[in-house]
């Protein structure tokens, strides 16, 4: 189903492109909004294009997906009187939430190193603001722990020659864990040659909750009293229910 | 079949949620405890942020304790009088539990602390039960071994505080602020651990207060409603860690399986049953404690602070 969808906006889209030759690069996910409904266990996004170039077999393609900006402290545990407790913790801020990146190459993007930073390719390039009064040796250590601990919980991917190429069509897929914040996320197309960026294109992805477990969450946070006296009742209901339906068996 | 929890912001097997609250529930009905102890380091275990684990534990068991105590409310086993007054200590004490929830949340020392709680009180109940189980089985088994009937309580020290009041129901005339104390330290524990404190209550009642065992459960029962629906509320207004979805799951299951259990305990020894519940607690409690002195895969651990919105 989604690969036929998939072959005819593709077609569609390398005729349009063939017909104007003004673009070189032309991308689109398959769809713009990731629902989170009670039944969502993830999700996987089709990110699909086309390239048009005189000799496209020399070019490459990287996607990168960026999740919202988010807030987080690392924390390192230190043996304390034989217990392994938090000790040592830096804060930081502007950490994308969900990063994947993939490309076209499995031997890695032949972008010199200063351009796959500014593109943040890979996940050592991610930027994100660590504290500044502290050492930068010891910011680099924490910043580590960040990625890999980000990475474990499969909220960061980077992965080579993920994305799939024929002739001037190209697809990849990007999987949604059901624990992702929600939020705008960003798209981001790239198209290299010759050891530069000819073209590049910007999609929006939205990831947001749907439905009744939408509804749950915002009582939650914009009727908080209310919302915790409800679960209480909820609960003695449950329990008044469950005792009155057994006493009669 | 998977549910999203739209609070705790995961996908968790619904068959699963509902086995752990049957499970549970068979327990809590063989052994007359409320098995928050279990619930929550097991619902942390599945991959329930620790906040969650316990705002929801709490808001679990104000349903499980509802269903338990009317039982004992036909009977006219609960002390009302005692319970208000340990209900009061209950209040405050939870209602600070949870600011001191949230100070610590906010050191990045909650998890420590509350495994550190459950280390210590599972490791000392534990190992009391353990103890007492082990001395009655070997001692039903040496013929003629006489069990000496004492008082009805010992008088200490405790007897000597001010405000004393009259509990007809329970037979004491005590000092106010020792039931107070007792409600207040379980109120504390009760919002760390998500627990209803019952394991610790019902022992406090009897040994600290010296309250007939008939009256204990219910009137613990009884006052665990109020603190954990105190708890409930502050969890809900002050981190918004309440999973309705996941608490009405776990109660589904929990009260199927306390039915059963019901069943099941009223066939068995009841010595071996104290001494099996005596193990379970204790097994849990060394887990834990290997948890806090084993190295940890990575000592470096993340938590956001702020969500995008």
């Amino acid at each position: 189903m989604r690969a036929i969808l998939f072959l005819l906006i593709t077609a569609s889209l390398a005729l349009a492109g063939g017909a104007a030759r003004a673009v070189p690069l032309i991308a689109d996910i398959d769809r713009h909004l990731v629902a989170i409904t009670t039944d969502f266990t993830g999700s996987e996004l089709l990110i699909f294009g086309s390239i048009d170039l005189e000799d496209e077999d020399d070019a490459e393609i990287v996607v990168v997906v960026f999740g919202p900006n988010e807030e987080v402290v690392v924390r390192r545990k230190d043996r304390v009187a034989g217990m392994w407790i938090n000790q040592a913790a830096m804060t930081f801020s502007r950490v994308p939430a969900f990063y994947h990146a993939a490309t076209s190459n499995p031997e890695g993007v032949t972008l010199p190193a200063t351009a796959r930073a500014r593109h943040q390719i890979g996940t050592d390039n991610i930027r994100m603001r660590g504290p500044e009064d502290a050492p930068e040796d010891s910011v680099e250590v924490f910043k580590e722990a960040l990625l890999r601990n980000k990475i474990a919980i499969g909220h960061y991917v980077s992965d080579r020659g993920l994305i799939e190429r024929r002739g001037k069509l190209f697809r990849t897929s990007v999987a949604i864990p059901s624990n992702v914040p929600v939020g705008t996320y960003t798209v981001e197309t790239l198209l290299i040659a010759n050891r530069q960026i000819i073209g590049a294109q910007t999609t929006p992805l939205f990831v947001s909750k749907v439905g009744v477990g939408a509804q749950i969450y915002r009582f939650a946070h914009v009727e908080p009293l209310i919302f915790g006296i409800v679960a209480v009742l909820i609960a003695v209901a449950a329990g008044l229910g469950a005792n009155y339906m057994f006493r009669k068996v | 079949m998977y549910i999203y929890l739209s609070i705790a912001e995961m996908a968790a097997n619904v068959f699963l949620i509902l086995g752990l609250g049957a499970g549970i529930g068979v327990m809590s009905g063989i052994f007359g405890v409320g098995g928050g102890f279990l619930m929550t380091p097991l619902l942390i275990f599945l991959g329930v942020p620790s906040a969650v684990a316990v705002a929801t534990g709490a808001n679990q068991i104000v349903g499980s304790s509802v269903s338990g105590v009317m039982a004992h409310w036909r009977r006219g086993n609960i002390d009302f009088k005692m319970g208000f007054v340990l209900l009061v200590g209950g209040f405050f004490g939870s209602t600070g539990g949870v600011f001191l929830f949230k100070y610590l949340q906010s050191l990045g020392q909650i998890d420590f602390v509350i495994k550190v709680c459950y280390v210590v009180f599972l490791g000392i109940i534990g190992g009391l039960m353990m103890v007492e189980s082990l001395r009655t089985i070997f001692r039903s088994r040496v013929k003629g071994a006489r069990v000496s009937r004492g008082k009805l309580h010992q008088h200490n020290w405790l007897h000597g505080l001010p405000f004393k009041m009259r509990f007809r129901k329970s037979k004491l005339y005590i000092s106010a602020i020792l039931p107070l104390g007792v409600g207040a330290a379980v109120g504390v524990l009760s919002a760390i651990m998500g627990v209803g404190g019952g394991f610790i209550m019902v022992p406090a009642m009897i040994y600290l207060l010296g309250m007939p065992t008939i009256v204990v459960i219910g009137t613990s029962l009884f006052q665990i409603i109020f603190v954990t629906a105190n708890a409930t509320i502050f969890q809900a207004t002050l981190t918004q860690t309440v999973d309705v979805e996941l608490a009405l799951l776990l109660l589904l299951g929990g009260v199927i399986g306390a039915q059963l259990g019901t069943k099941i305990g009223a066939k068995l020894n009841g010595e071996q049953l104290r001494g099996l519940l005596a193990a379970m607690v204790l097994a849990v409690s060394i887990k834990l404690l290997f948890d806090l002195v084993i190295e940890p895969a990575d000592v470096y651990s993340i938590r956001v602070l702020s969500k995008p919105f």
